[in-house]
């Protein structure tokens, strides 16, 4: 028997004494990912795409998703699609462009080809098969066994028996809902994507992206940068809370001093970006009366789905999602998130404050990438050394964005999946 | 610029590659005009794209370029701390574009980075745009197009390229 089949959480936890531990083995342990693999990257629902990555009929992008190879694609009606990128004859990969413009799909292998909704449309040598053969649905690209999509952002799941999405997101819908509505005319996935890997765990980077306990430490070279430029912060201090939402998700909102191109201004961006912020919040007033526009514009957001989303709305909006390569492993994408009818200002604002904060260029994320290496290094110890505390702000009523509330969150229902218990 | 050989820009771009190396990064930023940009695009982009319009791993003005120079040379770069080492390898130098006020430079680069037991290999090409000023070559722009599937395995580019 291996050390995870002994075990039976990885957690422990004592609410009145504000005990709060993760079990480092968690980190580290081949057996643990072979459970994750089949508990909850089978079972949960995985972000596969933004809709606005497929504007056109024909348009497709391939991606890994859960393991899995992807073709996301709008059909000739318009109808986005999410299918296996496997070829049902002998196995291929059917599409081997990351993204592009397609009138159908071929296979190169022998041959057959599809039409964007993956009904198998000719193969070579038609004649020597069963006459009902192209009328078979396991003749076609398989479609994966669930796809639903909300304010477009769209998932799919491997668990045909899954509950719906709308179900799954439950109160995450209405944080995706404050960030979409931002946008008048939609948002929309800016061209150019982040990939990168980091020798560290998968859950590592979860609970960074939703950790304001870093942010002076981790980030001290960061906030120099910000007192060095001209006006590069505004008067606000960071200040927020931390939200469980349930099913794993959890949510940090918050003041921060940084710019945000919907909608706090910040001496740098000068008179004329003054008007420009000031029209982008006058919009959203008229749209959405003046507290949600307030909540919109001067709140930022690091948002967590369950089990590998990210959309944080801070000084842009990125969409971040990652999986595990090996325990110690895992590869990242990220994108950047824009309203559609942004003008060409505020997109270029927007796009230097991702890259100056976000990304594995940036003044941020490769120190954020160095502590989860180290993180990874540390476990080297677990043996020994065998728990990590998140128990900040266990005692308080409503724990602060630089608690760790929304890392229990995750991890109490990790653990539920994993070992299929309740703590 | 009619009187610069390929051999003055070489010799310029491997002294270039030994500041990177040597760490002294506030000399190589003198390399520079005032004006200057440093540029490494995502890697599914087109190479001669506008980070106005999408997303790029680095995209420096003079001004940002000298901030990443000061965040680099301090212990608070936990990423660079203590600082990797480096090797800067220049290659297939050429100069593509000649004219009165400046010169397109293209080489090949493959730089090594070396830190905690772990090597990375960063490759791809360069881009210049070089200039004369006060007799002395500087960079304009220097944009480095990585020829790997974004950054996996190497994680970022906490070092310049
Ligand atoms: S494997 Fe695709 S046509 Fe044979
Ligand atoms: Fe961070």
């Amino acid at each position: 028997m291996n050390a995870f089949e002994r075990m039976n959480t990885a957690l422990m936890v004592d609410e009145a004494k504000q005990i709060f531990k993760v079990s480092r083995q968690a980190f580290v342990d081949p057996d643990i990912l072979a459970a994750e693999r089949s508990r909850i990257f089978d079972k949960c629902w995985l972000y596969l795409g933004h809709s606005s990555e497929v504007p056109k009929p024909g348009d497709f992008v391939t991606r890994q998703v859960g393991g899995r190879n992807i073709l996301f694609a709008r059909d000739a009606k318009g109808a986005l699609r999410a299918m296996l990128n496997t070829c049902p004859h002998r196995g291929a990969q059917v599409c081997r462009e990351k993204h592009g413009n397609a009138k159908s799909f071929q296979c190169f292998y022998h041959g057959w080809v599809f039409g964007l909704d993956g009904a198998l449309r000719s193969q070579p040598g038609e004649a020597s098969y069963a006459p009902d053969f192209k009328e078979r649905s396991t003749s076609n690209l398989q479609q994966v066994a669930r796809f639903e999509g909300y304010r477009d952002f769209n998932f799919v799941c491997f668990d045909k028996n899954a509950e719906s999405l709308d179900n799954y997101l439950g109160a995450v819908k209405e944080y995706l809902d404050v960030i979409a509505d931002q946008a008048e005319a939609g948002m929309t996935i800016v061209g150019g994507t982040q990939e990168y890997s980091m020798r560290a765990n998968w859950k590592l980077l979860t609970e960074n992206s939703i950790d304001g306990y870093h942010a002076l430490t981790t980030h001290a070279t960061y906030f120099d940068y910000l007192k060095a430029t001209n006006g590069g912060l505004a008067p606000v201090p960071l200040e927020g809370a931390a939200r469980d939402l349930g099913n794993g998700h959890a949510v940090l909102e918050y003041k921060a001093p940084w710019g945000r191109p919907v909608a706090q201004w910040i001496p740098m961006w000068g008179e004329d970006g003054k008007k420009e912020i000031d029209r982008l919040y006058q919009d959203l007033v008229k749209r959405h009366g003046e507290e949600r526009a307030k909540r919109i514009a001067l709140f930022n957001r690091n948002l967590f789905v369950f089990p590998n989303l990210v959309v944080n709305d801070i000084m842009a909006v990125t969409v971040r999602t990652y999986y595990p390569v090996a325990p110690d492993f895992m590869n990242i994408s990220a994108w950047a998130l824009a309203p559609k009818e942004e003008t060409d200002w505020a997109r270029k604002y927007r796009l230097y404050n991702f890259l100056e904060f976000l990304g594995p260029g940036g003044f941020a994320t490769p120190d954020d990438v160095e502590a989860l290496e180290q993180c990874q290094r540390g476990f080297r110890n677990s043996a020994e050394a065998q728990w990590n505390d998140i128990s900040k702000g266990m005692g308080k009523p409503v724990p602060a964005y630089d608690d760790e509330l929304q890392m229990r969150a995750f991890w109490s229902n990790w653990n539920r999946h994993v070992f299929q218990t309740s703590i | 610029m009619q009187n610069i050989s390929r051999a003055d820009i070489e010799d310029f771009l491997f002294a270039e590659a030994d500041l990177l190396d040597e760490w002294r990064l506030p000399e190589w930023l003198e390399l520079f005009t005032e004006d200057a940009i440093y540029y490494v695009p995502s890697t599914d982009v087109a190479p001669d794209s506008s980070p106005d319009k999408t997303l790029f791993y680095v995209a420096d003005d003079r001004f940002r370029l000298s901030e990443r120079v000061k965040r680099l040379m301090k212990r608070t770069a936990h990423a660079e701390f203590p600082h990797s080492r480096t090797r800067h390898l220049v290659s297939n130098v050429r100069i593509r574009n000649r004219s009165e006020a400046e010169l397109e430079v293209g080489s090949s680069f493959i730089t090594y980075r070396t830190k905690d037991g772990i090597t990375d290999t960063y490759f791809g090409s360069n881009r210049y745009r070089i200039v004369v000023e006060n007799g002395r070559l500087r960079i304009k722009e220097k944009r480095c197009l990585l020829d790997s599937d974004g950054l996996r395995t190497q994680g970022r580019v906490s070092i310049i390229l």
